[in-house]
C-alpha cells in the first residue's frame, strides 16, 4: 500500500492505494468520481481519458503513483459551476452523444484535439486524431461536428478571456 | 408542432448528466458491505470437467466464498432458457441441450463460467481465482457451422443429434421450384454473413442484494427491458418470486441487443448474494464480453432468384445455416426463422417463396439478437441478389429494383409478413437524386483516368419492426407478449410523470416522450418527467428491441394520455360550468371553445387531489394507465447509396460518398432519429469492412479485444447525407414506424455492392477488408 498525493479538479487529494491500482480505479473506486469510465481492457477504447498536467491521457495506463504530484483533471472538473465546458455544450447541441458511455472519455480528448492544433480544425484531422476513442452509438457523425463546433467556440472564449 | 411538440429537434434533456460525468450506470453503484465476483472460465472449447479444488481459493486474503456449477446444481437453480420454440418441417420441436448458469460436468465454448469466486475486493477475487484448480479432459471441438454439420462430428448435446437443433421451412416449395422451372433467368449466390460482436461500450454488470429478514432480492443490472428480467429470473430459475425480486436498470451504456438477454452472471450474482449474505457486484471487462455476451449474425446461405423474359422476379429459394453457439440464448431460436425469412420478400413483388433455415449448435459463445437481428442478413441476402441480377442481365441496378417494386398496399407478401404501406420509388428516387446517380459514369470514368476503381451500390432494404402483435407472434411460438405499458401520473401541482416499460440506454426517451406531452398539453418539457427502468417504479413492461419503443412504448404513453386527457377535461368542465365537449386543450390551459373562460392544467390538477369540487361520482386523482399491443409489425423502409473508390495497387476501400433516404413514418425528434440512422449505418458498414469474430479450428476466439476485433473507428468512416421520405404508419395513432436499426440492415449490401462493382468481380466476402479486395482484384 502507499499513500498517493495529487491534484484532481483543483483540490489536493490522498489516497492510500494498492501499488497495482491504475490512476482510473483511484478516481472511481476511491475518489468516487466516476464520470471517468473503463470501456476496455487493452488501453483502445479512450472511455476512461482524463487530462494529466492539461495533457489527454488514458487513465487506465497510468499507474495512480505514477501520478502522484500531478494536477488531474476528469470530466467532473472541467465545467465552471453551472456553465458548461464550450466542448460539452457542444456535445450536447450538437447530439454527438446517445448512451453517454464513451462521452467523457471523447471530451476530454477533443478539448486537447482542438488545444494541440490550436483551434485549427478540419472534418480529416478530427476523424484521424479520434483513432483512440471508441464510440459504437454515434457513428462519429455528430461527434466530429461537435468537435469543429467546439473549436469555434473555445476560440470565441478564449478571445473573450 | 411547437418548439418542443413532435416533429422538433429539441436537444436531449438527459445529457447535462452525461456531458458531466454525472451519469449512474451500475458499477458506479455501490452498497455498503458489497462484495466483489469473478468468474473462473473454461480456457477449452469443449471439454468435461473431472473436477475442481477450491481449497487453495478458499485461503486467499479477502475470499468470502468459492462457488461451482454442482453448487447450483444442489441449489436447484434453473437452467437458462430459450423463449420461442420454433417447430422442425417434420413437426418435432427444437433440440434444446441444457445451458446451466456454471458448467457442472461439460464446457461448451472458450469463456463459459465453472466456479465464481466472491472476495472483499475486485484484485482479490481476482487472485484467489488464479488458485482454482479445474481439472479439464479436452473434447474435440467444433468451432463453425462447416464442422458441425459435418458427417461423424462430435456431438455438443445428447439432445440434438447432428448439432442440429432445427430444420425449419416457409413458403411453398412446390411452387417455388415450379417457378425456378419456368424461369428465364436464375441467379445464385453464397453468402457468409459475418459473425459479429455486439460490443456496446458499457461492458455488461450486475449487483445483487439480498435482504434476508424481507426474502427479498435487489438487482442493479445493464438490462434493455428489466422487467423481463425479473420474469425470466422469477419463473424459470428458482432464484426469487416476482414479487421479491426488484430489478433496476439505471443508466445503460449502449445495447444493441446484447443487454436484451438474462445472462448466467446476473443469476449466479443473485444466488451468491444469499450464499454469502453479502451485496455481490460483477462488472465485466472487455474480454468477457468479446467471451460471453451474446455474438450476432453467422450465416451461411445459398440464394437463388427466378426472373422472367422481362425481368420481373418469379421466385426466391434460399437455404441457410445459421450458428446459434454452445447454446440457445433467450431469443435466438427467433431470429434467423421469423426475423429473417420473414423479410426474404425485401421490397419487391416475389410471387413464390421458399425458404429452409437449419440451425446448428458449435462450440462458440451463444448467438442471438445484434441489431437489425435477422433483418440484416435477410436484406442482405435480397440486396446482394438483386445487384447480381442486374450485372448478369446487363440492366441498371436501379431500373431492375423500380420494376420489381411492390406498389400496392397492404401486400400480403408469400412469407407472413403484410406490408401496410410505403412508397419504395419515392426512398430510391431521393437516394439517387442525392448521390447525383445520373453523373456517375462520368466520376467513374474519371477516376479511371486518375488510375482508381469507383463503384457504386444500392441497397433498398425493408424491415419488421414496432415488435409485435402478440397473437401473432405467440402463434409463431413467442413465450411472451409483445405489447408495452404505461402510466401517467399529473402531480397535484400539474407537474408530470410518464413511467413506461420502455427503456432507453442510448434512444433519448427522457426527450422525445416528454415530446408527446408537449405536443398533447402544450406544457414545456421541463414539467415532464420519464421513469423507466426499474421494477419498483413502472408496474410491467417489455423492454427496448426491434425498434419498438415509438411505435409501441410511445403509443401506450399516448393511450394512457388520452384517459388522463378525458378525465382532466371532466374536471375542467365541471369546474368552469361548461359542456366537456366544449373543452379545448391548449398551451397547458383547459379552455372553453369560443370564451375566454380557462382553467391552467395545475388547477384542473389540484382540483383532481384535493377532491373538493369534482363531478358526482367521480374518483378523486389524476392518473391513468395503458397496455398497448400492436396490430401489426410496422415496415421501416429505405435505399442507401454507398459509392467507393478502391486502390487496386493496396486493395483499399475509401468511401466518396453514403447517402441514405428513409421512411420511417412520422418522426419524433429528427435529430435523435438521425443519430440513430449514423449509428445503425456504422454498424452495418463495420460488418461490410471490418468486423469479425474469427475462431480457429480448436475454438478459440481469436478477436477477444479491441486489439484484434475492428471496431470501427471516426477516421473508418465518412460523413453521412441522410434524408426522409414519408408514409405515416396505418398501424398506431402516431404514424410511427421505428428507426432504431435501420442502418445496420440496409449499410453492408450497399457497401459490398459498390465494392465489387468497382472492381469487377462478384466474389466478395464480409468484411472486405484491403487484403480481401485486393485477393478479389488480381486472383
Amino acid at each position: 500500500m502507499s499513500t498517493v498525493k495529487l491534484t484532481v479538479n483543483g483540490k489536493a487529494v490522498s489516497a492510500e492505494v494498492e501499488d497495482r491500482t491504475l490512476l482510473v480505479h483511484l478516481l472511481r473506486d476511491h475518489l468516487n468520481l466516476t464520470g471517468t469510465h473503463v470501456g476496455c481492457d487493452t488501453s483502445q477504447c479512450g472511455a476512461c481519458v482524463v487530462h494529466i498536467d492539461g495533457r489527454a491521457v488514458k487513465s487506465c495506463t497510468v499507474l495512480a503513483g505514477q501520478a502522484a504530484g500531478s494536477n488531474v483533471t476528469t470530466i467532473e472538473g472541467i465545467a465552471k459551476g453551472d456553465e458548461l465546458h464550450p466542448m460539452q455544450a457542444a456535445f450536447r447541441d450538437n447530439h454527438g452523444l446517445q448512451c453517454g458511455y464513451c462521452t467523457p472519455g471523447m471530451i476530454m480528448s477533443a478539448i486537447d484535439i482542438v488545444h494541440r492544433h490550436s483551434g485549427q480544425l478540419d472534418e480529416e484531422t478530427v476523424r484521424h486524431e479520434l483513432e483512440g476513442n471508441i464510440c459504437r452509438c454515434t457513428g462519429y457523425h455528430n461527434i466530429v461536428k461537435a468537435v469543429l463546433d467546439a473549436a469555434g467556440r473555445m476560440k470565441v472564449a478564449q478571445a473573450a478571456e | 408542432m411547437g418548439v418542443e411538440g413532435i416533429g422538433a429537434s429539441v436537444v436531449r434533456k438527459e445529457d447535462r448528466r452525461f456531458i458531466t460525468g454525472k451519469g449512474r450506470y451500475v458499477d458506479d453503484i455501490k452498497l455498503v458491505g458489497m462484495t466483489h465476483a469473478h468468474f473462473i472460465r473454461s480456457p477449452h472449447a469443449h471439454a468435461k470437467i473431472k473436477s475442481i479444488d477450491t481449497s487453495e481459493a478458499m485461503k486467499m486474503p479477502g475470499v468470502v466464498g468459492v462457488l461451482t456449477g454442482q453448487q447450483l446444481v444442489d441449489d436447484k437453480i434453473g437452467n437458462l432458457i430459450c423463449g420461442w420454440a420454433i417447430t422442425s418441417k417434420d413437426g418435432t420441436g427444437m433440440k434444446m441441450g441444457a445451458w446451466p448458469a456454471m458448467a457442472p460436468e461439460t464446457v461448451r465454448f472458450v469463456g463459459q463460467a465453472v466456479a465464481v469466486v466472491i472476495a472483499e475486493t475486485k484484485n482479490q477475487a481476482r487472485d484467489a481465482a488464479e488458485a482454482v484448480v479445474v481439472n479439464y479432459e479436452e473434447l474435440p471441438a467444433v468451432p463453425d457451422i462447416r464442422a458441425a454439420i459435418a458427417p461423424g462430428a462430435p456431438q455438443l448435446h445428447p439432445e440434438a443429434p447432428g448439432n442440429v437443433i432445427y430444420d425449419w421451412t416457409i413458403g411453398d416449395e412446390g411452387a417455388t421450384d415450379a417457378a425456378f422451372k419456368a424461369a428465364a433467368n436464375v441467379v445464385s449466390l453464397d453468402i457468409t454473413n459475418n459473425r459479429l460482436v455486439p460490443n456496446a461500450m458499457e461492458p455488461r454488470a450486475a449487483i445483487a442484494e439480498y435482504n434476508e429478514p424481507e426474502e427479498h432480492f435487489t438487482l442493479y443490472t445493464t438490462s434493455q427491458n428489466p422487467h423481463v428480467a425479473r420474469l425470466v429470473l422469477s419463473a424459470f430459475y428458482n432464484i426469487a418470486q416476482e414479487h421479491k425480486l426488484r430489478v433496476v436498470a439505471p443508466d445503460v451504456g449502449g445495447g444493441f441487443g446484447s443487454k436484451i438477454f438474462i445472462y448466467p452472471e446476473e443469476m449466479v450474482a443473485l444466488w451468491a448474494s444469499k450464499k454469502v449474505g453479502r451485496p455481490v457486484k460483477w462488472t465485466g471487462d472487455r474480454t468477457e464480453a468479446f467471451l460471453t455476451d451474446a455474438h450476432g449474425r453467422d450465416h451461411l446461405t445459398k440464394a437463388e432468384m427466378a426472373f422472367d423474359k422481362d425481368n420481373k422476379i418469379t421466385g426466391l429459394r434460399v437455404k441457410t445455416y445459421a450458428n446459434l453457439g454452445g447454446y440457445m440464448s433467450l431469443f435466438s431460436s427467433s431470429v434467423p426463422t421469423y426475423l429473417y425469412a420473414t423479410l426474404l420478400s425485401g421490397q419487391y413483388n416475389i410471387p413464390n417463396i421458399f425458404a429452409e433455415v437449419i440451425s446448428v449448435y458449435t462450440n462458440t459463445v451463444p448467438v442471438d439478437a445484434y441489431r437489425g437481428a435477422g433483418r440484416p442478413e435477410a436484406s442482405f441476402v435480397v440486396e446482394r441478389l438483386m445487384e447480381t441480377a442486374a450485372r448478369q442481365l446487363k440492366v441498371d441496378p436501379a431500373e431492375l429494383r423500380k420494376k420489381n417494386f411492390i406498389t400496392q398496399f397492404p401486400h400480403q407478401t408469400p412469407v407472413i409478413m403484410a406490408y401496410d404501406i410505403g412508397d419504395f420509388h419515392a426512398s430510391l428516387d431521393a437516394a439517387m437524386k442525392a448521390i447525383d446517380y445520373a453523373g456517375f459514369p462520368a466520376r467513374k470514368a474519371k477516376a479511371k483516368s486518375e488510375g482508381k476503381l469507383r463503384g457504386i451500390g444500392i441497397s433498398c432494404y425493408i424491415e419488421a419492426c414496432g415488435i409485435a402483435p402478440s397473437k401473432a407472434v405467440g402463434s409463431l411460438g413467442a413465450g411472451v407478449g409483445l405489447w408495452e405499458s404505461a402510466e401517467v401520473r399529473v402531480n397535484p401541482v400539474g407537474t408530470i410523470e410518464i413511467l413506461t416499460g420502455s427503456h432507453s440506454h442510448g434512444q433519448g426517451h427522457e426527450t422525445t416522450f416528454c415530446q408527446l406531452i408537449a405536443d398533447r398539453l402544450g406544457v414545456p418539457i421541463s414539467q415532464v418527467s420519464i421513469v423507466h427502468g426499474d421494477t419498483d417504479k413502472v408496474q410491467f413492461g417489455m423492454g427496448t428491441y426491434g425498434s419498438r419503443s415509438a411505435a409501441v412504448g410511445l403509443t401506450a404513453i399516448l393511450k394512457a394520455m388520452e384517459k388522463v386527457e378525458a378525465k382532466a377535461k371532466k374536471i375542467a368542465a365541471h369546474q368552469l360550468e361548461a359542456s366537456e365537449n366544449d373543452i379545448v386543450i391548449e398551451n397547458g390551459e383547459f379552455k372553453v371553445a369560443g370564451t375566454d373562460k380557462s382553467l391552467a392544467l395545475p388547477m384542473v390538477a389540484l382540483a383532481a387531489y384535493t377532491a373538493h369540487n369534482l363531478p358526482d361520482g367521480m374518483e378523486p386523482g389524476l392518473k391513468e394507465g395503458a397496455f398497448y399491443d400492436p396490430t401489426n409489425f410496422t415496415f421501416p423502409a429505405g435505399a442507401y447509396i454507398c459509392e467507393m473508390e478502391v486502390d487496386a495497387g493496396t486493395g483499399k476501400s475509401t468511401f466518396v460518398n453514403f447517402v441514405a433516404a428513409d421512411d420511417f413514418g412520422r418522426l419524433i425528434n429528427p435529430m435523435i432519429v438521425e443519430g440513430q440512422v449514423h449509428g445503425g449505418l456504422a454498424q452495418g458498414i463495420g460488418q461490410a469492412l471490418l468486423e469479425n469474430a474469427a475462431y480457429d479450428a480448436s475454438g478459440q476466439l481469436l478477436t477477444a479485444s479491441f486489439m484484434d476485433y475492428a471496431m470501427p473507428r471516426a477516421d473508418d468512416l465518412p460523413s453521412f447525407k441522410l434524408s426522409h421520405t414519408t408514409t405515416l404508419c396505418p398501424g398506431n395513432p402516431l404514424g410511427v414506424k421505428g428507426c432504431g436499426e435501420a442502418g445496420a440492415i440496409g449499410a453492408s449490401a450497399a457497401v459490398i455492392n459498390a465494392i465489387t462493382d468497382a472492381i469487377g468481380n462478384n466474389k466478395l466476402e464480409m468484411p472486405a477488408t484491403p487484403d480481401r479486395v485486393w485477393h478479389a482484384i488480381h486472383g
